[in-house]
């Protein structure tokens, strides 16, 4: 054990914070919360350009009106592009290496990032089919905790042309 | 711009992955009393002083401009925090070019740093939401899917990432501020380093570093200094929504829009020909094909080919990132200061070893966030 009385000037320490905090998510993140507690997907479409966005914010970023249409999306979607996460960090839950990948749901014109199980990681492929495996219905809650993982679904790939200006 | 504004000092510290010896106030410090000096100006001649950082969480320390107002001779004068992420500190000059610009100041002082040893970026990056999956694994996990749809759009091959590891490390050696100095550095060292977020590997990813970064600024009538002024040619800031439907995050709207004002205000129509280097975020090396593309360099989908044939190294007909850039050095918020400050530093003919011969117009870019936020300027040797 060091002597105390010399070592040298303490010049850092590591003070760990915590922060809890309410999360409001208003009427339109509420819908998608709400939607996932009943495992499954809300989005919503912009009455100007017809988009689907989800989750959807209540409101088009690009023509800055009101979503007013709700939409059930699929629970099948495709891998638009991805990575393999093989970097630890503090407070992680998932074994790495794991595959981190942008999932378009069908019907949807936003992708959105989702974790990719039930495949080894260097078998996944931009274009995949994947769909939604939620957790067991008591556990459901309105979180996108709610979705354990998506999972191939045995369909043929996607064309690149069909996803191409989704990355 | 209704007043000339000129870079006439220039800042910036020893960028390393901890500098225990000193607090951030003393961080910011140095680089300002360098910036000062090479102004051949003292703390009393600023009339305002314009700071940025990274989001404030990083260090834990809210508001920290308050707390640096004494360590930066700020107190009883104007100061201004800038917050646009990882673009923050070109934006941050950009805020200080124009109360020059508009006539509201002579000579004013900007600031720009992070302190990664005092903070968890990680952590910070990854707060918990309920509408997003606990997937993140830091900035690097959120960009490694946007260059695989870059390389399978453009049918880049995959050592070109490599290629930019290199050379921008080759080229940190003549700088003696940068964190990184790897004299041995090849493509094999860069392949043989491990893969973090595949297709990323560790030495195609920027490093953790200490260090800030300063520049003072001056109107047409309060030239000083040490080296002849770099004029503001043109500038611009661009943001972008973070997610919209048909939103091209390897070809930003906002990058394009960002490059087409700063361009016509420069008079540029040709940025390969007429610009003699370039200082451009690149935190993660498929970036530099990614921007070329996006600056206008070149076609669409030809970035890579400008970095295959060697057009961007030290000895090329547009090097970019003659200094190593974030490759080679990376305190966050400071970051984007330093692409602004390298190409002053070019123009004004003070970059050392790291000079292109004869640079006289050069352009300096910063991207933040998830690619939503741009600022850019060029800088030349002659009066706009």
């Amino acid at each position: 054990m060091a002597d105390e009385t010399t070592a040298g000037p303490v010049t850092t320490l590591a003070t760990p914070i915590r922060l809890d905090f309410d999360f409001t998510p208003g009427v339109a993140q509420s819908r998608f919360l709400r939607g996932l507690e009943q495992g499954k997907f809300m989005g919503q479409r912009c009455p100007s350009c017809g988009k689907v966005y989800v989750p959807s914010r209540g409101s088009c970023p690009t023509d800055g009106v009101p979503t007013t249409e709700d939409v059930l999306l699929s629970n099948v979607g495709t891998v638009t592009t991805y990575c393999v996460v093989n970097v630890p960090f503090a407070g992680q839950s998932i074994e790495i290496p794991y595959i981190c990948a942008q999932v378009l749901l069908d019907g949807a014109n936003v992708s959105f990032m989702g974790l990719i199980q039930e495949i080894p990681a260097d078998q996944i492929r931009m274009g995949m089919r994947v769909e939604a495996v939620w957790v067991d219905e008591s556990e459901l809650t309105p979180s996108l905790a709610s979705v354990r993982y998506f999972r191939p679904n045995g369909e043929t790939d996607a064309d690149y042309e069909t996803y191409k200006e989704y990355l | 711009m209704a007043e000339r504004c000129a870079v006439i000092g220039v800042g910036q510290t020893h960028h390393k992955s901890k500098r225990d010896d000193v607090s951030i106030a003393g961080l910011v410090r140095e680089a300002a009393k360098m910036a000062l000096a090479d102004a051949d100006l003292t703390w009393s001649d600023i009339d305002a002083v314009v700071i940025g950082k990274a989001p404030d969480m990083f260090e834990g320390n809210m508001m920290p401009e308050i707390y640096l107002a004494p360590a930066l001779g700020a107190v009883g004068k104007p100061m201004f925090r800038v917050h646009t992420a990882g673009s923050v500190g070109g934006s941050t000059a950009l805020v200080a070019a124009h109360l020059i610009s508009s006539g509201i100041h002579k000579r004013v002082l900007t600031v720009a740093y992070e302190k990664q040893s005092d903070s968890d970026a990680m952590w910070a990056l990854s707060v918990p939401q309920p509408f997003a999956a606990p997937l993140l694994a830091g900035a690097g996990g959120y960009f490694a899917p946007h260059i695989r749809a870059y390389m399978r759009r453009s049918g880049a091959p995959e050592y070109i990432g490599r290629m930019v590891a290199v050379k921008d490390r080759k080229n940190a050696m003549r700088n003696p501020y940068a964190h990184l100095h790897l004299p041995d550095i090849d493509m094999k060292m860069v392949e043989d380093s491990m893969m973090l977020w595949d297709p990323l590997r560790y030495l195609e990813a920027c490093p953790s570093s200490d260090g800030a970064a300063a520049m003072v600024l001056s109107s047409e009538d309060a030239i000083s200094g040490h080296y002849p002024p770099a004029w503001i040619h043109g500038m611009a800031m661009r943001s972008e929504p973070t997610m919209f439907a048909g939103r091209d995050q390897i070809n930003p709207q906002a990058g394009r829009d960002c490059s087409a004002d700063v361009y016509a205000q420069a008079g540029i129509t040709n940025p390969r020909e007429q610009f003699d280097c370039a200082e451009v975020y690149v935190p993660f090396s498929w970036y530099e094909p990614m921007w070329l593309e996006n600056l206008g360099f070149c076609d669409l989908g030809d970035g890579w080919k400008l970095t295959e044939a060697g057009a961007t190294a030290f000895d090329g007909d547009i090097p970019w990132n003659a200094s190593g850039g974030v490759l080679s050095s990376n305190p966050i918020g400071a970051s984007g200061m330093l692409r602004f400050l390298e190409v002053a530093m070019q123009v004004r003919g003070q970059a050392g070893e790291h000079q292109v011969d004869g640079a006289k117009l050069a352009l300096g870019q910063a991207y933040g966030g998830g690619s939503q936020f741009f600022a850019m300027w060029v800088v030349g040797s002659e009066k706009p």
